[in-house]
C-alpha cells in the first residue's frame, strides 16, 4: 500500500467499484484509475507483499495461504445434473491481492487466429455450445502487445512458424533455456517438429522496482519475492495506487450486488474482516472475481427484479464451463538437469495448435511445453514412476536418483463448452459466512479426452527420441478439480445466448461489466492468462469510452 | 483464473493418475509443523519434547527411521524428523493426534501379531521392521509370512494403516522442507536429493543445457503450417 492511496467512504458513489484484484481486475483498477475515475477495488483475501512471500511448502500447499481455503469456502462436486453433488475440494484461485497471478506459472501464449473463428471454420459440434467469438484476434492484438510491454513478458518473436502476426517484438528476451528445454527442443527438431523459447510473464531482464529472475525454482504456487514474475501484484495493482485515485481494499468478501428499482447495479455489499458487512456505492460495478466467484456473485445477487440471478436472463450464468484438458508425461534422463533450479517452462511447440478433425477423429488442438515444476516435497509425493514403493530403502535410492533427472511434458489443450458443465449454488452446503458453497458440475467431452490422450502420445514420442531412460503417463481422465475457470459468463451479441456483449456489459444491467476468465467463449489451447489480461486491457479502453460519452450513468 | 497454481501440484496431477482429489485430501494432514519445529531442527540440542512421551518418541523415530532409513546418505534420523513432527502435532489439527494417539498402539499389536514374541516396534531388528511395515503396503491382506509359518492372523487395523500413511507424509515433509522452516536438519534432505541450498542459480543448470550454443532458428526452406 502507498500513501498516495485515497481512502474512499462506503457512501462516497466512485466511479467505478471492481470486485477482485487478479489478472483481469488488477489491468482494470490500473487503466480505469489512469483514465482519470475514482475506482475502488474489493479483495476478499489479504493484501500480501514480496516480504511475505516465502519457500514454505507446508505453508504454501498444505495451509492455503495464498489460495482459497477448503475449509472456509468448501465445494462440493458432481458429474452430471441429476447427481447431488458430494462435499470436496473443488477448485483452486489466488485469494489475496493479484489473485491467481501471485501463484500462477506464468506460460504467456496469445491465442492464435483461429481460436476465436473456429466454429466458423469447422462446423457446429452436436450437443456443445461451441461458437465463434464476437470479436477476432485482430481486435485483441494490441491489447496483447500492451499486455507484454506494461505487465513484463519475455519470449522471442518470429521464433515459432505458428504465430500469430504481433505488431511489436517482446520487450525482453527470452529466460535461459534449462536442461528440459535443450531435451525438448533437439528430440522436437528431430521429428521434424518446431520448439520455440517459451513467453513467459517473468521478467529476464530488471524493471524499476522489479529483479529479473533469480531462478530460485520456487515459482508454481509460490509468490515471487523479488517480483520477476509479473502478477498484477507486482505491476497493475502498484500503477493502479500510484495514481491516487484507487483504493485497493483488501479482506472484503463480496456477497451481493445490489440493484435499484429501475434495474441498476447501486454498489457492492461486502464483509470486512470483522464479518462486518458495508455497501460500497458507485456509478458501475466491475466484476472480475475470476471465472467460478463471478457466476456465484450473480447468482447469490437474485432478487425480486431478477429472480435468476443479476444479468441471467439468458440462465448461462455459470454455465459453459470449461477447464482445459490435457495432463503431464513424466521421464527420466541419464544425467542431471537439476531443473529444480529455475522458472517452470523453457521451450513450448504449437504443431499440434490446430488438428484436423477428418484426419484425427475428434476435435481440439493443443500446446506441449517442457517443464519441471516440483518443488522437494511435491516431488517425494507425485514425481516418481509409479512402481516405486513409497518408502524404505528404494523409495530413498529413488529420491536421490531422480530429483535432478527428471523433467515432463504438459500437454495444454482445448475443452468444448456444454451447457451442464457449470458453477452453480449448492443447495445445502455453506461457507464460513453462511453463503452458499459453489458447486462444480462437470465431465469432460469424449472429444477432450481423446486429445489429452493423442497429445500423450506425442509427447512419448518425444522422449523416445530424446532417448529418454524411462517415460511413463497415466490415461486423460475426466476431471474433477478445477483451475483454469473459463466460459461460464460467456461473451456474444445475443442476449439469448450471451450473459455479456463484446464491451463486457451484461445484456441486462446496463452499468454492470464482467471481465475475467467468465468471459471467455472458447477455452483456447490451455493457457488463457494472456488472453484474460490482453481483454481486461480492450475492456477498459471500451468502459471508457461508454464512460465519457455518458452511456454509463445516464 | 488461470493456471497454474498447484496447477502442477494439485490442478496438475488432475491430469494423471494421481487426481488433484488425492492430493488435497492428502495435504492437510501435513500441516503446519513447520513453524514450532523451526528451532527445534536447528538446535545444536534435542529440543524438547511438546506432544510424544519419550517412549512414543523413540517408536515413531524408529518407524521413520525405516520410511527413510539412513544408509552411506543420512535419513529421517538425522533430518531430525521426529522432533519436526512432534511439534507439527501442537500445531496441528486435534484430527492428527487423534491418529498418532490411537495408531500407534495399534500399530504395536500388529507388531504382536507377526512377531508374537515383541511388543515393541523399536525393539525389532531392521530387517524385522520392515517385515511389520510391509504388511501395510497392501490393505488387509493377509501376509504370507504369518500364514505359512502358523503366526497369529493379521487382522486388518485401519486406524494402524492411517497412522502409517500420516506418519509416512510428515516424514517425507520432515526430511525434504525448506531447512529454514523446520525440519531436514541442516538441509541433511537436500543433501540426499541433490539439491543445493541456495535460492539464486544461475545458467547453465544441468548437463544438458550446458554446452547450449544459443537459439538457432530452423533453416530457412522451412515448412511452415
Amino acid at each position: 500500500m502507498t500513501a498516495d492511496q485515497p481512502h474512499y467512504r462506503t457512501s462516497d458513489e466512485v466511479d467505478f467499484v471492481i470486485i477482485g484484484s487478479g489478472a483481469a481486475g488488477g489491468i482494470l483498477a490500473k487503466e480505469l484509475s489512469t483514465n482519470g475515475f475514482r475506482v475502488v477495488v474489493l479483495e476478499q483475501g489479504p493484501h500480501l507483499t514480496e516480504a511475505d512471500f516465502t519457500h514454505n511448502e507446508i505453508e504454501i500447499l498444505a495451509q492455503d495461504k495464498l489460495t482459497n481455503h477448503p475449509k472456509l469456502q468448501p465445494n462440493t462436486f458432481r458429474k452430471t445434473l441429476d447427481e447431488k453433488a458430494k462435499p470436496q475440494r473443488a477448485l483452486v484461485y489466488g485469494r489475496c491481492v493479484g489473485g491467481t497471478s501471485v501463484h500462477f506459472t506464468a506460460n504467456f501464449w496469445r491465442f492464435h487466429e483461429i481460436d476465436f473463428i473456429e466454429r466458423s471454420k469447422i462446423g457446429p459440434i452436436a450437443g456443445t455450445g461451441f461458437t465463434d467469438w464476437p470479436i477476432n484476434y485482430s481486435e485483441l492484438e494490441p491489447y496483447y502487445t500492451k499486455v507484454e510491454w506494461e505487465i513484463g513478458v519475455s519470449g522471442l518473436a518470429g521464433a515459432s512458424p505458428f504465430d500469430p502476426p504481433r505488431s511489436k517484438p517482446y520487450p525482453m528476451p527470452p529466460l535461459p533455456v534449462k536442461s528440459s528445454g535443450v531435451i525438448f527442443e533437439r528430440a522436437a527438431r528431430k521429428l521434424g517438429w518446431h520448439p520455440f523459447p517459451a513467453p513467459m510473464a517473468i521478467l529476464s531482464q530488471p524493471r524499476p522496482g522489479r529483479s529479473a529472475c533469480i531462478n530460485c525454482g520456487f515459482c508454481l504456487s509460490f509468490g515471487c519475492e523479488v517480483g520477476a514474475k509479473s502478477s498484477s501484484l507486482a505491476t497493475a495493482i502498484r500503477m493502479a495506487e500510484r495514481t491516487g485515485r484507487c483504493e485497493i481494499r483488501p479482506n472484503s468478501y463480496v456477497h451481493r450486488i445490489e440493484t435499484d428499482a429501475s434495474g441498476r447495479a447501486v454498489g457492492a455489499a461486502y464483509f470486512d474482516e470483522k464479518r462486518n458487512t458495508h455497501l460500497q456505492k458507485a456509478k458501475a460495478v466491475v466484476v472480475c472475481a475470476n471465472g467460478a466467484e463471478t457466476p456465484r456473485l450473480l447468482l447469490l445477487s437474485a432478487n425480486k427484479q431478477f429472480p435468476n440471478g443479476l444479468a441471467n436472463s439468458s440462465g448461462l450464468v455459470g454455465k459453459y464451463l470449461m477447464l482445459n484438458s490435457g495432463g503431464v508425461v513424466t521421464a527420466q534422463f541419464e544425467h542431471p538437469l537439476n531443473d529444480y533450479k529455475g522458472f517452470a517452462v523453457s521451450r513450448v511447440l504449437h504443431d499440434f495448435y490446430e488438428l484436423d478433425p477428418q484426419k484425427v477423429g475428434f476435435y481440439g488442438g493443443g500446446g506441449l511445453d517442457a517443464r519441471f515444476d516440483f518443488t522437494p516435497i511435491s516431488f517425494a509425493f507425485g514425481g516418481l514412476p509409479p512402481e516405486t514403493p513409497h518408502w524404505g530403502k528404494d523409495f530413498k535410492a529413488a529420491l536421490a536418483h531422480d530429483f535432478n533427472r527428471t523433467m515432463e511434458i504438459f500437454c495444454h489443450g482445448t475443452s468444448l463448452p456444454l451447457e451442464n458443465n457449470s458453477f452453480s449454488l449448492d443447495p445445502d452446503l455453506k461457507d464460513a459466512w453462511g453463503l452458499p458453497a459453489l458447486r462444480l458440475t462437470y465431465k469432460d467431452h469424449p472429444d477432450d479426452l481423446k486429445l489429452g490422450n493423442w497429445m500423450f502420445a506425442r509427447a512419448h514420442e518425444l522422449f523416445e527420441a530424446a532417448g529418454a531412460q524411462k517415460k511413463w503417463s497415466f490415461p486423460a481422465r475426466e476431471q474433477q478439480f478445477a483451475v483454469h475457470l473459463l466460459g461460464t459468463c460467456r461473451m456474444g451479441n445475443d442476449p439469448k445466448s450471451s450473459v455479456i456483449n463484446p464491451d463486457h456489459r451484461t445484456h441486462d444491467v446496463k452499468n454492470l461489466f464482467l471481465c475475467d476468465g467468465s468471459s471467455l467463449v472458447t477455452s483456447g489451447r490451455g493457457q488463457p492468462t494472456m488472453t484474460i489480461e490482453a481483454l481486461a486491457f480492450r475492456a477498459a479502453d471500451r468502459i471508457t469510452a461508454l464512460a465519457k460519452r455518458g452511456e454509463i450513468s445516464a | 483464473m488461470t493456471s497454474e497454481f498447484s496447477r502442477r501440484t494439485f490442478l496438475l496431477r488432475a491430469g494423471t493418475g494421481l487426481s488433484a482429489a488425492w492430493v488435497s485430501a492428502n495435504w492437510p494432514a501435513l500441516l503446519s509443523a513447520a513453524k514450532h519445529a523451526h528451532h527445534a531442527a536447528q538446535a545444536a540440542q534435542p529440543p524438547k519434547l511438546e506432544f510424544f512421551t519419550a517412549e512414543q518418541a523413540i517408536e515413531i523415530d524408529a518407524i521413520s527411521a525405516r520410511i527413510i532409513p539412513t544408509d552411506d546418505m543420512p535419513g529421517a534420523r538425522e533430518a531430525g524428523v521426529v522432533y519436526f513432527i512432534d511439534r507439527g502435532l501442537t500445531t496441528f489439527s486435534a484430527d492428527d493426534q487423534k491418529t498418532y494417539r490411537g495408531g500407534l498402539p495399534e500399530l504395536q499389536s500388529r507388531v504382536g501379531e507377526v512377531f508374537p514374541n515383541a511388543t515393541k516396534f523399536s525393539a525389532l531388528t531392521p530387517e524385522q521392521q520392515d517385515e511389520v511395515l510391509h504388511t501395510f503396503d497392501e490393505l488387509a491382506k493377509p501376509s504370507q509370512t504369518a500364514a505359512n509359518s502358523g503366526q497369529r492372523a493379521i487382522r486388518p487395523r485401519p486406524g494402524a494403516q492411517n497412522f502409517f500413511e500420516t506418519l509416512r507424509q510428515h516424514t517425507i515433509a520432515g526430511f525434504l522442507i525448506d531447512p529454514d522452516y523446520g525440519g531436514n536438519h541442516d538441509g541433511v534432505g537436500w543433501k540426499v536429493i541433490g539439491r543445493e541450498r541456495e535460492h539464486i542459480f544461475q545458467a547453465p543448470f544441468g548437463y544438458y543445457d550446458k554446452d547450449y550454443p544459443g537459439w538457432q532458428p530452423v533453416a530457412k526452406e522451412a515448412d511452415k503450417k
